[in-house]
């Protein structure tokens, strides 16, 4: 029993960290139909440059508290990676905003590949050690089943921003302009909506979200490197297909569900298949899910107006 | 006219060089020279170097002629493509043996210009299974591959950490894959129970999911064939999940950048293997040691015992052959079985060193530490 309430935690943790990224794949989409594939390697850079900045407070300041330590260096890393995802949309997608749809795609694989060679250079091939300023001693809830501070965190600051991000979309008068520009950019220019700043907006609160979501992952792992945005990338995209690409709380809903099936499928795959497949198919779970959602429900488990985005 | 006069005066010393010297054999010798490696590199050839000087100073006959034998280093740059490229240029100089490469990755693609030129080559540092498993006559090796190494791990965390249930993790690479598979044979046949056989992928950073369901089995030793890359973050989250267990692995996860990155998640619980012993444990270690620095005024590295063995290994095959060529002296070659420096050193029919050497290492005080 421990077990499986292990494994659910496990998969919520992960989950949720899928779901933070897959909110900003998923709200670049609703408004401009364009995948983001450079949005992984956002994270790889808010991760990276939280470190610096934490390596850099630890020889200037070294008493410092720890949560104080933990906000300077989001304080950081969130605006530099703002100013990527602004200077993103501006020198790279706003040029290819009337341009067939592949041109954007390729232009977003581009840039990913741009922003790994980068920090490559600047921060070389090895894996670093990233500080756990939150605990990672494990607590004991219940008897068997073990959680971390860092892990509830986790949880806790993704549902406070999926909230926050609700809020924003639906109750502000930015966010009602982000609603008409997603129906329709022409139209909405037509009634006096900026559409050029509701999208250059759209793409820096997306680089927000990488930044949080970057340091919350390499607090929990401890490490940070300059490939580390590519997997988790992958499975946040999946995640917003699985939730329906374009929708906030389908984006929430595919994280989690992704970061359970994984779990649960990697923990229990052996019984369940009578021991023909283990635990090196894990990721088999997840995309028959995935495939099973988009033969019977195309447009994803939330998803609407999918098919009629020219 | 001044060419001429150089033109002979070279001439003239070939012959008389030729005439003093009876005839001169080319032994190559191939390691990364240049890049972050480098310094291995530099001590492999000097492994080498010093086994042909001191067969000079004996003097060696054969087919009744007076031997020179000649190195010939070369810098394959750790790179596969550099690396044959510059086995190409051996096979062309017309060298009788190689010693080398030294990286697994440069050492398996260039056998296979060494098996089509016809060139008997023995590595004193790549430890991929693979390189003896392709089938071609003229490879072998002096230091124990991973398999070796997984039967030794096996043994020793039934016999020595005493464990009687055992998970086992790989992360599917040729490298993690085999030597996890070797382990979990030989930690059956010492009579523990494989409790867990749980697998990853070499980019993967979450382990928590295996690793709840190997707590689930409550194994004495959890076992993880691969780098050092995934073995630190697995031991945090190994940690964190409140598991007690032994941790061991192999020379993947054997390096300081494991110590850094599991952070302080590593304690005395945890245990590794390197291929190879520590120098002061050689048979003819010391002694080597004195004979190195005398010569080169520098302190051994890691392997240049092996190339002072490998070399070895190739003139006493044609000494007991009687000839230099590589088709008359490889059936020797195969049945070598001498003393050196790093033990006895006979190959098995595939061309890997008998009873290869494989140390362990516990976590003590900040490092590896030699058991």
């Amino acid at each position: 029993m421990e077990t499986l309430i292990q494994q659910i935690l496990n998969g919520l943790v992960i989950g949720s960290v899928y779901a933070l990224i897959a909110l900003g794949y998923t709200m670049v989409y609703g408004i401009l139909g364009l995948i983001n594939f450079a949005h992984g390697d956002v994270l790889m850079v808010g991760a990276l440059t939280a470190l610096q900045t934490m390596l850099f407070l630890m020889g200037f300041a070294p008493g410092m508290s720890p949560v104080v330590m933990l906000t300077i260096a989001l304080a950081v890393a969130i605006p530099v990676c703002m100013m990527i995802g602004f200077t993103m949309e501006r020198l790279a997608y706003r040029r290819l905003r009337n341009a067939p749809r592949l041109a954007p795609l390729i232009t977003a694989i581009g840039m990913s590949f741009l922003l790994q060679t980068v920090a490559m250079i600047i921060w070389g091939r090895n894996y670093h050690t990233f500080p756990q300023l939150i605990s990672t001693t494990p607590m004991q809830p219940i008897e068997g089943v073990f959680v971390t501070p860092v892990q509830l965190t986790i949880i806790g600051v993704s549902a406070l921003i999926m909230i926050g991000l609700m809020l924003l979309v639906n109750k502000t008068r930015i966010g009602r302009a982000m609603r008409a520009t997603a129906e329709n950019h022409r139209v909405a220019s037509l009634m006096g909506v900026d559409t050029n700043a509701v999208i250059a907006f759209t793409f820096v609160i997306g680089a927000a979200l990488a930044a949080v979501a970057g340091v919350m992952f390499a607090s929990n792992y401890g490490i940070a490197h300059y490939g580390m945005g590519f997997m988790p990338g992958l499975k946040a995209f999946t995640a917003a297909v699985l939730g329906g690409i374009g929708n906030l709380g389908g984006a929430m809903l595919g994280g989690i569900t992704l970061g359970l099936v994984e779990s649960l499928g990697a923990g229990y795959i052996e019984h369940l298949t009578f021991g023909f497949l283990n635990s090196s198919y894990q990721d088999i779970f997840a995309f028959i899910i995935l495939g099973l959602v988009l033969i019977f429900k195309p447009t994803g488990l939330l998803g609407e107006r999918v098919s009629d985005r020219a | 006219m001044k060419k001429t006069v150089v033109a002979l005066a070279v001439m003239g010393f070939g012959i008389t060089g030729v005439y003093a010297q009876d005839m001169v054999v080319k032994i190559g010798n191939v390691a990364p020279l240049t890049g972050t490696i480098s310094h291995l590199g530099k001590d492999n050839e000097n492994g080498a170097r010093l086994a042909i000087e001191e067969a000079n100073a004996r003097g060696v006959t054969l087919g009744g002629k007076k031997v020179k034998f000649e190195l010939i280093g070369e810098d394959d740059q750790a790179d596969p493509r550099t690396g044959t490229t510059v086995a190409q240029r051996l096979v062309d100089a017309g060298v009788k043996a190689v010693v080398g490469h030294l990286n697994s990755g440069t050492t398996i693609p260039a056998s296979r210009i060494y098996d089509q030129g016809g060139v008997p080559m023995i590595s004193p540092s790549a430890t991929n299974p693979k390189l003896t498993q392709q089938g071609y006559k003229g490879v072998f090796r002096t230091i124990a591959n991973d398999v070796q190494q997984g039967s030794v791990l096996g043994k020793f965390m039934v016999s020595e950490l005493g464990a009687k249930k055992i998970a086992i993790i790989d992360d599917r690479t040729a490298y993690g894959q085999g030597l996890a598979d070797e382990t979990d044979k030989a930690a059956k046949a010492s009579g523990a129970q494989i409790v867990a056989r749980e697998f990853t992928n070499d980019k993967a950073t979450d382990f928590n999911a295996i690793l709840t369901k190997i707590r689930a089995a409550n194994p004495d030793v959890i076992f993880f064939g691969g780098m050092d890359a995934q073995a630190g973050p697995m031991m945090r989250q190994v940690k964190q999940l409140g598991i007690t267990a032994k941790f061991v692995t192999g020379d993947g996860g054997c390096s300081p950048e494991m110590i850094k990155l599991a952070g302080d998640a590593i304690s005395s619980n945890v245990y590794c293997s390197m291929a190879g012993v520590p120098l002061d444990k050689m048979p003819g270690g010391v002694d080597f040691r004195e004979r190195y620095k005398k010569r080169f005024n520098a302190d051994v590295q890691i392997y240049s015992p092996y190339a002072f063995d490998a070399a070895n290994a190739f003139i006493t095959a044609m000494q007991k052959a009687d000839s230099a060529e590589p088709a008359k002296y490889l059936p020797e070659l195969k049945k070598v079985n001498f003393p050196g420096v790093t033990g006895t050193v006979a190959f098995d029919d595939k061309g890997d060193i008998k009873e290869g050497a494989v140390t362990l290492y516990q976590f003590k005080n900040g490092d590896w530490a030699a058991m």
